[in-house]
């Protein structure tokens, strides 16, 4: 399944679908990386609202997409996790610990506005 | 009547089948409906039940209550009087009637009823045999069908309310744009914490809150699981993009959570609500100047 990449000025906007396979995670984690050399974008926004349930393999795999896009010097930002996967997400210990969260898309760019404001 | 082959014949005349039976009293009961309801009526106010209800009601819920109790005599549809019990016990309920009354008067239409086919059937004493053994297990199956119908419907009202209680007490509030405050009281079971972090989740996207402050000034105390659960919901928080900040540890709750061994790294505490709020202003970007003296 391909999951739209949109490209807004600096920033990345990945759209994920609800039924994503392991193997779609694992293209993606490749494809969002090239992308990110290929624009030299600053910054990725994981949109993660059509998620109904996230699993340890999709969470982690969110993790390393963050943690790839660092050593590239962008940041991610995933955003659009909803109240009954959070919930079910931390009672299995799935924090996404050292990733940046924020409510949607919206709350996503201000966050990133606010960032490159004070790095500039 | 016709008489089946091979059965023998008794002198009293022919036997009837458990069905006629039933018809035929059913039929009397209805015929002797007017009299037969007045009396029930008259039994239950000598017996002092439904005080809660005027006469002209009581009278009204009889005649309905007699109807069903007879047409369930007839088609033995038990489950439309049960459901007929429940939606009664939905109506008088919130009047304040007992279960003991509603199963009390059930029973004494009962006995109105047998002492009426009594007295029809005195002549005839192998008939009136006949007739209660076709009547009283149905008559028992009614009163059993209406006193579970009337309990189920109370239990339903007190989960309801006990539900209602449960939201009441943790109110999820917006002080400012973008910052909430949720004052815990009591006591928290898991339940109730479990309740309360999805009420949170939920509170914080629709305001689309960026600070939550949790008060636990009132809770007295805390195990291992409620704590986990406080944990729990911070992390959770973190994932809808807002930071929580939670105020009024107790010394005993500090202590219960420096034994146990929880992460405090992850959690964000100031001591009292009001230092809560103004670190949450500072993080939301709001700064609060005193413009003049109180008047």
């Amino acid at each position: 399944m391909e999951v739209p990449i949109l490209k807004q000025g600096a920033v990345l906007i990945a759209t994920f679908q609800a039924a994503l396979s392991d193997a779609d995670l694992n293209h993606l984690r490749m494809g969002l990386v090239q992308q990110v050399v290929k624009f030299r974008s600053r910054a990725v926004i994981v949109d993660v609202t059509a998620m109904d349930v996230m699993d340890s393999f999709a969470s982690r795999t969110l993790r390393e997409i963050a943690h790839m896009i660092r050593l590239r010097g962008a940041e991610t930002v995933i955003v659009g996790i909803q109240p009954e996967v959070a919930f079910a997400m931390v009672q299995l210990g799935l924090t996404l610990e050292g990733v940046a969260t924020a409510l949607d898309l919206e709350e996503g760019l201000a966050y990133l506005n606010e960032k490159f404001k004070t790095a500039n | 009547m016709a008489k089946r082959e091979g059965t023998p014949t008794f002198p009293e005349g022919n036997r009837e089948e458990p069905s006629e039976l039933l018809r035929e009293l059913v039929a009397h009961l209805r015929q002797n409906r007017t009299q037969l309801r007045e009396e029930w009526v008259v039994r239950i106010t000598e017996t002092r039940l439904l005080t809660a209800m005027t006469k002209e009601e009581i009278f009204a819920e009889a005649t309905s209550v007699y109807d069903s109790y007879v047409e369930a005599l007839e088609t033995e549809a038990f489950e439309a009087l049960q459901a007929y019990a429940r939606n009664l016990s939905e109506r008088i309920i919130p009047r304040g009637v007992e279960t003991h009354e509603v199963v009390g008067i059930v029973l004494l239409l009962r006995d109105v009823l047998a002492r009426s086919l009594f007295a029809k059937y005195q002549t005839d004493f192998k008939k009136l045999n006949r007739i209660l053994d076709a009547y009283e297990p149905a008559a028992n199956r009614i009163a059993n069908t209406v006193a579970v119908g009337f309990v189920q419907e109370r239990e339903r009202v007190i989960r309801q309310q006990q539900e209602a209680i449960r939201e009441l007490s943790t109110p999820v509030l917006q002080v400012r744009e973008r910052l909430l405050i949720l004052p815990i009281i009591g006591v928290i079971d898991p339940q109730r914490a479990r309740q309360l972090t999805e009420q949170l989740l939920r509170g914080i996207r629709t305001n689309r809150a960026k600070v939550v402050v949790i008060d636990i000034t009132g809770v007295a105390a805390m195990d291992l699981t409620v704590a986990n659960n406080l944990v729990q919901t911070v992390e959770a928080s973190r994932l809808l993009g807002a930071t929580v900040i939670v105020t009024g540890l107790s010394p005993e709750i500090a202590q219960t959570l420096v034994t146990i061994g929880v992460d405090l790294g992850k959690m964000n505490t100031v001591g009292d609500l009001q230092g809560g709020i103004e670190q949450a202003e500072r993080l939301l970007g709001y700064k609060v100047e005193k413009l003049a003296e109180p008047r």
